[in-house]
């Protein structure tokens, strides 16, 4: 079978797996490395009530992870862009939306130490699922 | 400090997140399908693009939710938010269904009842399950408040 003839992998197969990969990696390491710098910031809706608006923003701002997270973030929306431009909504939609479940909660659990336990990764594996279904 | 049960103010955040993503996604998809193809030999052509009607509401969604999920990030953890606002997807088909008149086949509708159960399954749960550095918030309140 002709992958290349399939009109969502008109860029190819291994350009469309490269394209996705580069949304879905990029995206992970920014929501995780945003992630670990909220919290190491701590809950914001405390920070605007203790100092306000201002004082929330600027907590933000002052925090480097926070800008490393912005940083692959801004690198994962233009990668997204990009593949959008070659690839139907109909395959990276649902690609990206389902493994970047899968690898958001394996990178949570490697890297912030998060707690994923059964309950969550059931979750995970359902929503994994219905996503795939939902571009079908 | 751990927050085992979301407050009102708090599901509203999250059910922030999950709208605004994939309606901007949505909008984004509209307007850059309907751009020529763009290479990598011309990377400005990528910026320029955010000019666009539709992708500059894409990007005015997403940064709504961008600042949504930054508050729930400070309250939750990243494997709680990512999943208890996945039924955003799930909005997106019943808006297409019942304010578009789209059909939606079995398959999608067995999809949302998969995201469905699966937000069910880990909404109820403690939203975080670390340390949080709220002691370390006071700190850094006074230092932005004082700049």
């Amino acid at each position: 079978m002709n992958l290349t003839s399939l009109p969502v992998l008109s860029a190819g197969f291994w350009a469309s797996t490269a394209m996705l990969a580069a949304v879905v990696l990029s995206s992970t390491a920014g929501e995780v490395l945003t992630a670990a710098a909220m919290k190491s910031i701590g809950d914001l809706d405390e920070i605007r009530a203790h100092s306000g608006l201002k004082g929330a923003i600027v907590a933000i701002l002052t925090c480097p992870l926070f800008f490393a997270g912005v940083f692959f973030m801004a690198v994962a929306f233009f990668a997204l862009l990009f593949t959008l431009n070659h690839l139907n909504l109909g395959l990276v939609g649902p690609a990206t939306a389902s493994l970047s479940v899968i690898t958001n909660a394996v990178a949570a659990k490697l890297f912030l130490k998060e707690n994923v336990d059964r309950r969550r990764w059931t979750s995970a594996v359902l929503i994994c699922i219905g996503v795939y279904f939902l571009a079908h | 400090m751990a927050h085992q049960k979301l407050s009102l103010y708090q599901s509203m955040v999250l059910i922030l997140v999950a709208v605004c993503a994939p309606l901007g996604n949505t909008c984004l998809a509209k307007g850059m399908t309907s751009l020529p193809e763009l290479t990598l030999a011309h990377p400005l052509a990528l910026f320029a693009a955010a000019f666009t009607p539709w992708v500059a509401l894409g990007i005015a969604l997403l940064i709504g939710f961008f600042a949504s999920y930054l508050t729930a990030l400070s309250w939750a953890d990243l494997s709680y938010v990512m999943l208890a606002t996945a039924w955003g997807n799930v909005v997106v088909v019943l808006l297409a269904h019942f304010c578009l008149h789209e059909p939606v086949s079995f398959q999608r509708w067995l999809g949302v009842v998969l995201i469905t159960l699966g937000v069910g399954f880990v909404a109820p749960g403690p939203s975080r399950t670390i340390q949080t550095a709220i002691h370390d918030s006071a700190p850094l309140a006074e230092k932005g408040a004082s700049q």
